[in-house]
């Protein structure tokens, strides 16, 4: 359907998830155009629809959209989940890219050779207990405000949360030792148009299942 | 000194050099700390101003700001180099990540150890020759246009002017059949600013010395 986005990927989580969680908080429907075999890749590829040749891509309002941040902070801006001004724009960023940065090692561990997982998990583990958590209950703390900041949701509290429940997926224990973040968690679930997101059926992904690591490892020809 | 941003990081190129191009070319005029022994580092997480133990932190306008693309957007909506519009935005923040996912590739060569570094220089430069600098040399043809973005010098003709000069060091043969990207080149070079900052006695930093590094990874314990 015109007007809609269009996200172009597999059907899973990786790069993409915070892209879709973002547009669910913004309200915006979108399509999804999964790659299934290496010839889907191919046919964007040979198509010049990939800048760099990688996906993600979103079509959205005449652009075909690529790399993770940049789409990120589009959406952000259109729907006005980016502050009110400068500064908000550069807490909301340091955030963000703290997440991101924890998000790397997050979303890369179901690719993982078995036995690389135990000390991925392990490093998991501590970055999110020991630097990253601990900085963004700090933040949530210092103003004991409902959203990280300016007492407003933006892209830091969505992408906060994907990581809050990814983590936890890993780490099931973690969210007892940080009582904000599981508030904030909360808080952003129950927005509607993230709870139907959320709900069976909604767009959300699951945890890559061996089925999907199989065919992500054949369309990019990883090993 | 009041004023003027404080960068606080290594005394080498690494995750802040970008930065400092970036203050260069808006005119600028920066302090630097630099983060010396295991001692310097500690001191400034004890004191809280790493929100993630991290640098490069830049201390601007009040904020001490962590995150190279949280500060890098900062200084570029700060001083007009950002684009007219969300669109434009959007574009650059689309090549700019582009540039920032190969200049990783480039700095990172200096780190790996002596037996891969024939296979993966060779990777780095086939990325170079065969997708980054074609998709760029094509904006360029697209529009003919003398900046990147908007007709007018934004923060991608400066990030993509430090590549630029990164793949020369590395290989300047690379460049060869990439008439509008050399001719770029020329004319950023070219502007008051970035002039004097490619002059000897700037703040700019010499190409990455691979024992030095190797020292300083030991001495700081990077992983």
């Amino acid at each position: 359907m015109s007007g809609k986005p269009i996200l172009h990927y597999f059907d899973g989580r990786g790069r993409m998830e915070p892209i879709r969680w973002l547009l669910a908080a913004a309200g915006v429907e979108f399509e999804e155009k999964f790659m299934k075999t290496r010839e889907d890749l191919q046919k964007l590829r040979n198509d010049g629809d990939l800048m760099f040749q990688q996906v993600p891509m979103v079509e959205i309002d005449g652009m075909k959209l690529v790399q993770t941040g940049a789409i990120l902070s589009y959406i952000a801006s259109k729907y006005n989940l980016y502050g009110k001004d400068m500064k908000e724009r550069a807490l909301i960023d340091m955030y963000t890219e703290g997440i991101a940065d924890l998000n790397e090692i997050v979303l890369i561990y179901p690719f993982l050779p078995s036995e690389k997982k135990e000390a991925s998990l392990s490093n998991i583990k501590d970055k999110a207990r020991n630097r990253y958590f601990p900085a963004f209950e700090k933040v949530l703390k210092s103003h004991g405000q409902d959203y990280l900041v300016g007492n407003k949701l933006s892209k830091a509290d969505v992408y906060l949360v994907v990581i809050l429940y990814h983590v936890e997926e890993l780490d099931s224990g973690i969210m007892a030792n940080f009582p904000l973040l599981k508030a904030l968690r909360t808080r952003v679930s129950n927005l509607p148009t993230v709870k139907k997101f959320l709900e069976p059926g909604g767009k959300r992904k699951p945890f890559e299942d061996e089925k999907c690591v199989k065919i992500v490892k054949n369309i990019f020809q990883l090993n | 000194m009041a004023g003027k941003p404080v960068l606080h990081y290594f005394n080498g190129r690494g995750r802040m050099e970008c930065i400092r191009w970036l203050l260069a070319a808006a005119g600028v005029e920066f302090e630097e700390k630099f983060v010396e022994t295991p001692e310097d580092m500690e001191k400034l997480i004890k004191d809280g101003s790493l929100m993630y133990q991290q640098v490069p932190m830049v201390e601007i306008d009040g904020m001490k700001l962590v995150q190279t693309r949280a500060i890098l957007n900062y200084i570029a909506t700060k001083y007009n180099l950002y684009g007219k519009d969300m669109k434009e935005r959007a574009l650059i923040d689309m090549y700019a990540e582009g540039i920032f996912d190969l200049s990783e590739m480039v700095m990172s060569l200096v780190l790996c150890p002596p037996d891969q570094r024939e296979a993966n220089i060779a990777l780095v430069k086939n990325k170079i020759k065969n997708r980054y600098l074609p998709a760029f040399e094509k904006v360029l043809k697209s529009h003919g246009q003398d900046y990147f973005v908007g007709n007018r010098l934004t923060r991608v003709d400066i990030h993509l002017l430090e590549l630029l000069l990164y793949i020369e060091e590395l290989d300047a043969s690379l460049l060869a059949s990439f008439p509008l990207l050399k001719a770029l080149k020329t004319r950023i070079s070219n502007l008051p600013n970035v002039k004097k900052f490619l002059q000897p006695g700037s703040q700019r930093k010499p190409p990455p010395d691979v024992e030095k590094i190797a020292e300083a990874r030991k001495l700081f314990n990077f992983s």
